[in-house]
């Protein structure tokens, strides 16, 4: 059968030399990727220890990894031991809830992109954002506790996705396209919400922490809002990364999708869902931290390329690495703290601009 | 190769369908035969329907009236395919194993050796670790027939396989339709060429409107008169010989477009 194959023309333009574009073998995308995601994970590890150092109380590496590897959650040692209390107390949860928050923005940014066809779009798309901004927004007015404003925050950025989804089911077809309108829609509404609260907020007591708030920061992050980001993110997380390959279906399109035996609707509602729990998950613990997911993706796809079982790994942990990093600069370049949300977009804009001059286009508009 | 001798793999029995309640007809009692192993084309002018049928066979859209009964695998090949992302060519062909890939599963290493098989049959094999986007048309529809065949589908749809080629891609693609055939394959195809349903199809479907057609074996329906009622326009069989072969064909008549002596 391959005999009589070969009489048979395929040369549509001229034959491609084996090993054409600059590959080296038959798999050697698969090794490169692998080894790249295995790279980008030690770099988070390292990165993660090298954060544990920075601060104005200098506790020297050996002595964090001691802490770390011989202080278990549930022991407590006597405040009087300071590199304890700095390490595990003060830095830990931070650099946990910061790696965290990377990693679950940049692999829903991943998702969201794969879904929507469109490397333009954020996860911030469906309104997650502004309807999980106003609830925090809401909370700090109402002078409710930190679980107040985490827990009001997650439930309006579930609140904004599920009117946006109605929206955009009213709309008929629940096309992508009228999500994203309903996502601007919702978002409008919520933005002028909290600009309302914002107007009437006591400029004395309340106006400062929710300017503070929406600004984005991690500060004071503590290993209650540590654990709301880790359930959420390891739920979410791990539900998308085991629908990764998947998303490449949902990629192609519908009626092709469809052809190769996928449910089209269910998956793409479900994989949109999950991406809402990460957001509004960081939105509710930090605020506004943008640019994460629209940026980190392109950067991971030029790495491990735009196959999504590779990609939202590499995403993933360059997720993770970039926030934490954008963090630690945010809390020890200057004396007094940086809004680490300022930081991202100062960066992620210009970033950004880049990657659309240097893709000239290329595969922004395929609807 | 007619249509009687063969069990059906697809049947369309009095299909009535509409966009929606009040939205006109698009198609009201078609019914036809696609025999397995044989190559059935669809023609019709723009806007009557033949994309619409498709999607009726491929379950993307669901009859008013009437029963769709398909036998087998359906693959559909789109008519023109563009890739948000520049996958490589192998991640494109193991697309096509979707059906044997769980959920929540990536593929596994037989699914790997079913995409380089299908590429293989094809004589792609060269083409695996390209990026889909460099390649040409020609050479994207080929990778959409090498993730048809991974899928393990005995029916493919193709929706205008040679419209947007040239000359030369279009004689490739006829050319596999045939091979694909020979394969064991069932063929169903949309075209605007009246004569590339004459070269290689069995049977065809001519929608005339959106409750007259014409089905049957090519040589009974692909007719000088059918097709005069389809496009509006005269085409004419034409028999010839090539390199000692008895060929025939169809040709569009055109007539006094070209300034004549007198004229000048």
């Amino acid at each position: 059968m391959t005999a009589s194959t070969q009489t048979l023309s395929t040369d549509f333009t001229e034959r491609p030399k084996p090993g054409d574009g600059g590959r080296l073998s038959r798999f050697p995308a698969f090794t490169r990727a692998d080894l790249l995601i295995l790279l980008l994970f030690v770099a988070l590890l390292a990165l993660m220890i090298f954060s544990l150092t920075l601060g104005r109380y200098p506790v020297p590496i050996p002595e964090i990894i001691k802490i770390v590897a011989t202080t278990g959650f549930n022991e407590t040692r006597p405040y009087t031991d300071k590199a304890w209390v700095v390490v595990e107390i003060v830095r830990m949860p931070r650099i946990l809830g910061v790696t965290l928050c990377g990693i679950g923005l940049a692999m829903a940014g991943a998702a969201m992109q794969g879904v929507f066809r469109n490397p333009l779009v954020g996860p911030e798309v469906a309104g997650v954002s502004s309807g999980a901004s106003f609830g925090g927004v809401l909370a700090i007015m109402l002078s409710w506790p930190m679980w107040g404003v985490v827990g009001l925050a997650f439930g309006f950025g579930m609140g904004a996705l599920l009117i946006a989804f109605g929206l955009a089911k009213m709309a008929g077809k629940s096309s992508m396209l009228a999500l994203i309108l309903a996502g601007v829609i919702v978002g409008g509404f919520f933005g002028a919400l909290t600009g309302m609260a914002q107007y009437v907020a006591d400029p004395q007591t309340k106006l400062p922490s929710i300017i503070y708030w929406l600004l984005g920061s991690f500060v004071g992050l503590t290993y209650e809002k540590v654990a709301i980001v880790a359930g959420v993110t390891l739920f979410a997380g791990t539900l998308l990364l085991m629908l990764r390959w998947r998303i490449n279906l949902l990629s192609l399109g519908e009626v092709d999708a469809q052809a190769l035996g996928v449910n089209v609707e269910a998956l793409r509602w479900g994989v949109v869902a999950l991406v809402a729990l990460l957001v509004a998950a960081q939105v509710a613990v930090s605020g506004g931290v943008g640019w994460i997911g629209l940026i980190i993706p392109h950067i991971a796809r030029m790495l491990v390329g735009p196959e999504h079982s590779r990609l939202l790994p590499a995403s993933a942990l360059l997720g993770g690495i970039y926030l934490l990093a954008m963090d630690d600069i945010a809390r020890s370049a200057t004396a007094q703290e940086v809004p680490i949300g300022l930081l991202t977009a100062l960066v992620g804009t210009p970033v950004f601009a880049f990657l659309f001059w240097k893709m000239q286009g290329k595969g922004w508009n395929r609807e | 190769m007619s249509e009687s001798v063969l069990e059906p793999a697809i049947e369309i029995a009095a299909v009535d369908f509409a966009y929606g309640p009040k939205m006109p007809t698009v198609l009201q009692g078609y019914s036809a035969r696609v025999a397995k192993g044989s190559v059935f084309a669809i023609l019709g002018p723009n806007g009557r329907g033949k994309t619409t049928l498709l999607k009726l066979l491929l379950g993307a859209l669901k009859p008013l009236q009437g029963r769709i009964r398909v036998q087998g695998r359906l693959a559909f090949v789109p008519q023109l395919f563009q890739v948000s992302f520049p996958y490589r060519v192998l991640d494109m062909v193991l697309m096509g194993r979707a059906r044997q890939i769980g959920l929540f599963s990536l593929p596994s290493k037989a699914d790997e050796a079913a995409a380089l098989d299908a590429l293989d049959r094809l004589g792609l094999a060269d083409l695996a670790e390209r990026s889909f986007d460099e390649l040409s048309g020609g050479q994207r529809q080929l990778i959409i027939f090498a993730r048809a065949l991974a899928s393990g589908a005995d029916i493919l749809v193709l929706d205008e396989p040679t419209s947007a080629l040239d000359l030369k891609n279009q004689g490739i693609v006829l050319e596999w339709i045939a091979r694909l055939r020979d394969e064991g394959l069932t063929v169903l195809f949309t075209t605007h060429h009246p004569h590339h349903a004459h070269a290689v199809a069995d049977d065809a479907l001519l929608m005339f409107s959106q409750d007259d057609y014409a089905c049957g074996p090519v040589d009974s329906v692909l007719t000088e008169v059918n097709l005069l009622r389809l496009y509006g326009i005269s085409l004419r069989q034409v028999a010839f010989e090539h390199e000692g072969e008895e060929l025939a064909s169809l040709i569009p008549v055109y007539r006094g477009l070209r300034r004549t002596a007198e004229g000048l």
